[in-house]
C-alpha cells in the first residue's frame, strides 16, 4: 500500500519500509517564455517488489518526476526542491559521482523509444555489457557472456549471434527487449519504465508487458510504470497514482482507483476511453477543454476549469483553495465523501457499461 | 458542384439525408484486387530493382454510402497505403478502384478533379498536416478556391459555418495553427475535409496523436459528422477499441492482406481468424467489474510481424500461428464466408478458431521467453 504523510519530517517513520519515497517534490524549468512548474508538491512511496503505475496525459509531469529520480535533468535550467530517498539515500542533494554509481545499477530506466535510446554506434551486446562491467567490475569476457545470457532471457532468438548486431538490425519489439535486458543486467532494485510499450504494436505490447511482469517476479524489483493508457496500467500495476498538471490528484490500489474512483478527472478519463467491452449505445463523454499550460496554471484546484462538479462544492473554494491529497487512498477534491459516492454511483458508473 | 453546396440549416440538420443514404446500402467505393508494391533499389554502379515491399497485396473491400468502415491492423500491414491508394495519393500497381461505378484506379489528374472533391482525407498528425504560414480561414477555404466553389454568402461565411460545425469559435478564422492545441488542430483538419461536402472521408489514424481526454472529443465529433451529414468513412486505426466504437463494419489486415472482414459484432464477438483472436486478446482492458477478465482468452504471439519484402508463402500469418500446418505454407486461404459465419463475415483461414473470445482451458503462449519464465514459476 502507498502510505504518505505530508510533512517531509515524517518521512523517516512513514517511509520506514518504503524503498523509494518522494516527499513534496517541486520541479521547475526556466524557459524563454517563463518558468514552467512541471511538478508541484508531489509525494509518494514505493515498496520493493511492487509496481506503481503513474497515469496522466502529456504535460502532467509524470516523466519529469521520474527523470528527476535518476538526476537526468540539466541543473542549469532546472530547480528541484523536496526530498527523494532511495533505500535511505537522499538523491536530490547527491553528487553526480554518487548518482553515477546508482544509475544502471540500483535504479535503471526503460525509455519509450528504443531506437533513440540505444546508441547506433555500438553493438547491442556491448551496450548491455557496459553497465555490468562498470558496476560489477567484471571482465570484458564475463560481461559479454552476461549480455548474451540477458538477451536470451528476454527472448531474443540466437542471442549469441544477435549480441553482435547493431540496434538498426533489430525490429521494434526486439529493440525494446534489448533495452529491458540492459536495464536488468545489474539486477536493479528499482526499474523506471517510461511508456515502454507506447511505440509498439498491440500484440508485441502484450508480449513485453507479460515479460516485464514475469521478470519482476524473478528479479523482485520495484517498478514505476508510466503510461497514459489506463488499460496498460490495469494490467501492470499494484497501485495507481493519477497525475494532472504537475500534481497527483488520486491514488490507491488498482481496484480502488478503477472500480471506485474518487476524483472528477479520473471519472473523466474512464468515461472518455472506449473499451472493447463497453456498451455501444452510450457515446463517449469527453472531458471538456484542454489540459492547462504549466507556465500559468489555474489557481486553486488545477482541474477546476474543466470540472463539471465545481457547482456541487459551492462558493469559490475550487478556484481559491488547492485541495489536498489525503495520505494513502484518496483523491484531491473538495467534494465530500458522500457527494463523490453519489455522483460516481448515479452519474459515472451507469456510463461505464 | 455549385448546387451541391448546402446552406447552414441543411448542414446542421440534414439528418433526413443521412438516414436516407444509410438505408440505401448501395456501394460507394469498390476496391478489387488492389496491389501496391514499392520497388526496392540496390546494386552498384547501376541501381536496379532488387525486390519489392509488398505493402498492399490484393485486397477487396466495399464501402457503402453513408457507412463507416474500419480498417485495423498493426504497423506495416498496409492500412495507410490502402487509404492513400483510395485517395489516389499513390498510384496502384494493379487492381481496380471504382468510385460510384467509375474506374479511378489510373485516372488522370483531370479526370480525377471532380472526384477529388468528393473523397477527402483527415491525417494523423495535426501538427504537420496544417500549413503553419496560413490562417485557419485560408486553410479551410483552400479546397474551395482550388475547385472554384463560391458558396452563397461567400467563402468566409462558409468557413465560419464549418468552424461552428466542428466546435471551434467562428471568430478564430484569422488565427494561425500554432495558436491552437492538438485537439483543436484536428478539428481544423476535419473542417477542411468537410469544406467540399465530400461523400467519403478517409481518416488515417485521426485520433492516435491526441491525449485520451481529447481523443473522445474528436471521436464524438467525427461520429456526429458521419451521422448528420451522411458521409461514408474509411476509418484507419490501430486502436481496436476506437474502431469498434466508430465503425459498423471492420476489416482486419495483416501484411498487405485482409484476413477477416465483417460487421462489428462478427469481428469483435465472433472472430474466426487466429490473428483476430490474438489481436483482441492483446488489447489491455480496464477490468471494471472484477470477473470479466477471467473470461477473456490469453494469446501471446512470438516475435514481430515478418518483413513485407519477403512475406511468408501461403497464409501470411502462418509463421506466428499456433495452428499452422503444411497446407498453410503451400496454399493461400481465400477470403470467403466459412461455415458458421454470418452473412458478410469473411475469413481467410484453413483452420478457423471457434467464434468466441472467451478464456480457453489453456493460454496460448508462443513467445519462448515468456513460456520459459512461466514454466519455472508454474
Amino acid at each position: 500500500m502507498t502510505t504518505v504523510t505530508k510533512e517531509p519530517g515524517d518521512s523517516g517513520a512513514a517511509g520506514g519500509d518504503a524503498f523509494l519515497s518522494v516527499r513534496d517534490l517541486h520541479v521547475s524549468f526556466k524557459t524563454e517564455d517563463g518558468i514552467v512548474r512541471a511538478v508541484n508538491g508531489l509525494s509518494f512511496d514505493l515498496q520493493r517488489g511492487r509496481t506503481l503505475g503513474i497515469v496522466g496525459e502529456s504535460g502532467s509531469g509524470k516523466s519529469v518526476t521520474n527523470l528527476t529520480i535518476l538526476g537526468l535533468h540539466n541543473p542549469m535550467f532546472t530547480t528541484i526542491d523536496g526530498e527523494i530517498l532511495l533505500d535511505g539515500q537522499e538523491l536530490i542533494t547527491a553528487r553526480e559521482s554518487e548518482l553515477e554509481k546508482l544509475r544502471g545499477n540500483k535504479a535503471a530506466m526503460i525509455f519509450q523509444d528504443p531506437l533513440t535510446a540505444l546508441s547506433p554506434y555500438y553493438t547491442v551486446g556491448r551496450q548491455i555489457a557496459e553497465p555490468f562491467m562498470k558496476h560489477t567490475g567484471a571482465s570484458k569476457k564475463a560481461a559479454w557472456e552476461r549480455a548474451v545470457e540477458m538477451l536470451g532471457k528476454v527472448g531474443i532468438p540466437h542471442p549469441k549471434e544477435r549480441a553482435k548486431d547493431y540496434p538498426h538490425q533489430f525490429s521494434g519489439g526486439m529493440r525494446q527487449r534489448a533495452m529491458i535486458a540492459m536495464a536488468l543486467v545489474c539486477n536493479p532494485d528499482l526499474l523506471i519504465a517510461d511508456e515502454p510499450t507506447t511505440a509498439l504494436d498491440v500484440t508485441v505490447q502484450a508480449q513485453i508487458l507479460d515479460l516485464l511482469k514475469d521478470l519482476q517476479q524473478e528479479f523482485g524489483s520495484a517498478i514505476v510504470f508510466i503510461t497514459h493508457d489506463l488499460g496498460v496500467i490495469a494490467d501492470m500495476a499494484d497501485d495507481i497514482m493519477v497525475m494532472y498538471a504537475g500534481g497527483a490528484v488520486e491514488r490507491g490500489t488498482v481496484d480502488e482507483v478503477l472500480r471506485a474512483p474518487q476524483h472528477p478527472y479520473t471519472w473523466g478519463l474512464l468515461n472518455s476511453m472506449p473499451r472493447l467491452g463497453s456498451d455501444l449505445g452510450t457515446p463517449l463523454t469527453p472531458i471538456p477543454g484542454t489540459p492547462p499550460s504549466l507556465l500559468n496554471p489555474p489557481s486553486g484546484c488545477r482541474f477546476h476549469p474543466r470540472c463539471t462538479y465545481q457547482g456541487e462544492v459551492g462558493g469559490a473554494r475550487c478556484v481559491d483553495e488547492p485541495p489536498l491529497l489525503p495520505p494513502g487512498r484518496g483523491g484531491a477534491c473538495h467534494l465530500t465523501a458522500e457527494q463523490k459516492q453519489t455522483i460516481f454511483i448515479e452519474q459515472i458508473k451507469p456510463r461505464l457499461r | 458542384m455549385k448546387e451541391e453546396v448546402v446552406t447552414k440549416d441543411e448542414a446542421t440538420v440534414p439528418a433526413a439525408r443521412g438516414a436516407a443514404a444509410e438505408a440505401s446500402g448501395e456501394p460507394l467505393l469498390v476496391v478489387d484486387k488492389l496491389v501496391k508494391h514499392f520497388p526496392v533499389k540496390g546494386g552498384f554502379p547501376i541501381r536496379r530493382t532488387v525486390g519489392a515491399v509488398q505493402a498492399v497485396d490484393g485486397i477487396d473491400l466495399t464501402v457503402h454510402v453513408g457507412e463507416s468502415f474500419g480498417l485495423v491492423g498493426e504497423s506495416g500491414c498496409g492500412k495507410s497505403t490502402t487509404g492513400r491508394l483510395i485517395t489516389r495519393l499513390l498510384e496502384p500497381t494493379s487492381g481496380k478502384i471504382s468510385y460510384r461505378g467509375q474506374d479511378i484506379s489510373h485516372a488522370s489528374r483531370k479526370q480525377l478533379a471532380p472526384i477529388r472533391s468528393e473523397i477527402q482525407m483527415i491525417f494523423q498528425d495535426p501538427y504537420s498536416s496544417l500549413n503553419p504560414r496560413q490562417t485557419v480561414g485560408k486553410i479551410i477555404s483552400g479546397p474551395m478556391e482550388i475547385n472554384d466553389i463560391n458558396p452563397a454568402g461567400g467563402r468566409e461565411k462558409r468557413v465560419r459555418e464549418l468552424l461552428e460545425i466542428v466546435g471551434l469559435n467562428p471568430e478564430h478564422f484569422n488565427r494561425f495553427p500554432h495558436e491552437f492545441s492538438g485537439g483543436q488542430r484536428q478539428r481544423i483538419g476535419v473542417a477542411r475535409a468537410l469544406a467540399l461536402e465530400p461523400k467519403l472521408i478517409v481518416a488515417d489514424e485521426p485520433v492516435s496523436a491526441l491525449d485520451v481526454s481529447i481523443q473522445a472529443q474528436v471521436v464524438n465529433l467525427l461520429q456526429q459528422v458521419q451521422k448528420d451529414l451522411g458521409i461514408a468513412f474509411l476509418f484507419i486505426a490501430h486502436d481496436l477499441a476506437v474502431v469498434r466504437h466508430f465503425s459498423q463494419r471492420v476489416a482486419v489486415m495483416y501484411l498487405g492482406k485482409i484476413i477477416e472482414v465483417g460487421d462489428r459484432d462478427s469481428i469483435y464477438a465472433r472472430p474466426r481468424h487466429p490473428y483476430t483472436h490474438a489481436l483482441l486478446s492483446a488489447v489491455p482492458e480496464v477490468n471494471l467489474d472484477g470477473d470479466e477478465e477471467a473470461q477473456r482468452e490469453r494469446i501471446r504471439l512470438a516475435g514481430d510481424v515478418p518483413s513485407p519484402i519477403s512475406p511468408p508463402s501461403g497464409c501470411r500469418f502462418r509463421t506466428r500461428c499456433w495452428k499452422a500446418t503444411e497446407k498453410c505454407a503451400t496454399e493461400e486461404p481465400p477470403l470467403v464466408r466459412i461455415s458458421g459465419n454470418g452473412p458478410g463475415h469473411l475469413t481467410a483461414c484453413h483452420f478457423p478458431e471457434e467464434p468466441t473470445t472467451g478464456a480457453r482451458d489453456e493460454d496460448i503462449v508462443l513467445d519462448p521467453a515468456l513460456a520459459a519464465l512461466e514454466e519455472t514459476e508454474g
